[in-house]
């Protein structure tokens, strides 16, 4: 019983991060075409509902309502795995991200994050690793050589691109001297100077470009390039497993963001926090304005996602190869090299200097 | 090596990109930029059935048979219409008007029955300009839109325009329409 309680906060957490999570995920494909229908001088969908409110729920009871087609060369077990692993792996990740600071409710105080993993970049890592499964699994399954292509693309490019960003979050590592992203972004507390993206951007631009790399989003989406493709690794799916995987790939770009705002804008910290904290004297109100500005820097940055989508073309497959290994790689050697340097002068007296 | 007949051939000079230009970065936030200009753009969109384009006056669309100042059908079943419609779209068949008909027909001679297949008018406008009673016009409505082919054969019930209130013909249709339905 006493286990339980102790539980109870780190339950609540998952279970509300896991609708909130599917909630923006579902609105992020309404926001999706609402920001590509203004970029280009254009409204959006308007019928559902007001302003087209409703078109997710549309959309989703379309996804659900349509014909299941599973191949007859596809394997069937591996078929349905592809899209549960993606989906699965995407939903686990938001479990070590601090979502606030602490909060005091009925004379107990806990801190808004499910689980503080003292490995947590670690965690988040390994989840994304897996998650290249989804996309190979399901691409192999299909039996189709689009589908193939596509998750050959696709799991060539993850790689590739998890090794820059791994190095980037190294430097960062370096620097703030621990893997839990609680600690991360407490350290970031005091005003935007204290920011990441400030002390490190070299680290900041390299992880940016290889989130959008690892989220498959333009301009890396190459492994469901439409034009070449037909629609990639996904060409075989139908029904919700197709919604699975369109599904994922949007929740990707949550947590991506959400990734980006805590190791690098200070997470739920905001310029004035101690103010704030100073002229009402209830730390209650300054976690819940602190979970405000933390979704707001989400949002921006899944905005940005969508800005970067409808501005920069797809590009080629050589092109993407060649940043990732010729430029991105050394470039984060380069910086991780750096900081090394940096810490190490800062730390003379570890070293008997 | 062939020298060029026309003087035209513009040899073209790709320049080596330098550094900055080689980052791609300055080049991405310019295109970020532009499109975020677009972003507080007022959109072009017009939402089609509550908003309509507007048209020009001279714009070709779906007939009317106009009436007159009071209320009385303009048309006098002359043919004109039907002689110069280029898709012999329109026919017609005249009758003459009664005693008492005065408020509804504005001549002797009126049509009874006025039909114009609009799957085969071009909407060319020929009969607008053909008609010397001033009857017949292409006004702004364009959707024809049905399920079966019968229905693109537009009689007198949709062609003439409806009579204006306080008129006199007003209240005849009026009359009339409530005797039928009785």
């Amino acid at each position: 019983m006493e286990t339980l309680i102790n539980f109870l906060p780190s339950i609540i957490i998952i279970f509300t991060m896991f609708v909130v999570t599917l909630l923006i995920a579902l609105y992020s494909t309404y926001g999706e075409r609402k920001v590509a229908a203004f970029l280009q001088d254009r409204i959006g969908p308007n019928r559902a509902g007001p302003w087209g409110l409703l078109q997710p729920f549309a959309d989703g009871v379309k996804m659900f309502t349509k014909e299941e087609i599973i191949p007859d060369s596809a394997n069937k077990f591996l078929f349905i795995l592809g899209p549960s692993i993606a989906m699965i792996c995407c939903l686990m990740t938001s479990v070590v991200l601090p979502w606030g600071g602490e909060l005091t409710l009925f004379g107990k105080t806990f801190y808004l994050q499910a689980v503080d993993l003292n490995i947590g970049v670690l965690y988040v890592f390994a989840v994304v690793s897996v998650s290249v499964y989804g996309i190979m699994i399901g691409g192999w399954a299909s039996n189709n050589k689009w589908s193939l292509m596509g998750a050959i693309r696709g799991s060539s490019q993850i790689i590739s691109y998890e090794l820059s960003m791994g190095l980037s979050i190294i430097a960062l590592v370096l620097m703030t001297g621990s893997l839990s992203f609680r600690d991360i972004v407490n350290q970031q507390h005091g005003g935007i100077l204290h920011w990441n993206f400030l002390m490190q951007p070299l680290s900041f631009l390299i992880f940016l470009i290889c989130a959008f790399a690892e989220c498959n989003r333009s301009p890396f989406d190459l492994p469901e390039c439409e034009t070449e493709l037909v629609g990639g690794f996904h060409t075989e799916y139908s029904s919700m497993k197709l919604g699975f995987y369109l599904f994922s790939e949007y929740i990707n770009m949550f947590i991506s963001s959400a990734v980006i705002s805590a190791l690098f804008f200070g997470g739920f910290n905001f310029p004035g926090m101690d103010w704030l904290l100073e002229t009402t004297h209830s730390t209650n109100i300054v976690t819940m304005v602190g979970v405000g500005a933390y979704f707001m820097k989400i949002f921006f940055f899944i905005f940005f996602f969508m800005w970067v989508r409808w501005t920069i073309p797809r590009f080629r497959y050589d092109q993407l190869m060649n940043l990732g290994w010729k430029t991105l790689i050394p470039l984060a050697l380069v910086n991780l090299a750096v900081m090394a340097i940096i810490e190490m002068f800062k730390h003379q007296h570890a070293f008997g200097f | 090596m062939q020298t060029s007949f026309t003087n035209r051939k513009l040899v073209l000079e790709q320049k080596e990109m330098n550094i900055w230009e080689r980052m791609y970065l300055p080049a991405i936030v310019k295109g970020l930029a532009i499109t975020i200009s677009h972003f507080f753009r007022k959109p072009a969109t017009i939402r089609y059935p509550e908003q309509k384009r507007t048209v020009s006056e001279a714009y070709r669309g779906l007939h009317i048979l106009k009436r007159d100042e009071i209320g009385a059908e303009r048309c006098t079943a002359c043919g004109l219409c039907a002689l110069a419609c280029p898709a012999e779209a329109i026919t017609m068949e005249a009758a003459e008007r009664k005693p008492g008909e005065e408020n509804l027909y504005r001549e002797e001679k009126y049509a009874s029955k006025y039909e114009i297949n609009m799957l085969r008018c071009i909407f060319c406008g020929f009969c607008e300009e053909a008609c010397p009673k001033a009857a017949i016009f292409l006004e702004e409505d364009f959707a024809v839109a049905n399920y079966t082919r019968d229905t693109f054969i537009y009689g007198k019930d949709r062609l003439v325009e409806k009579p204006k209130q306080g008129t006199k013909a007003f209240d005849i249709v009026k009359v009339g329409r409530e005797r039928e339905l009785n």
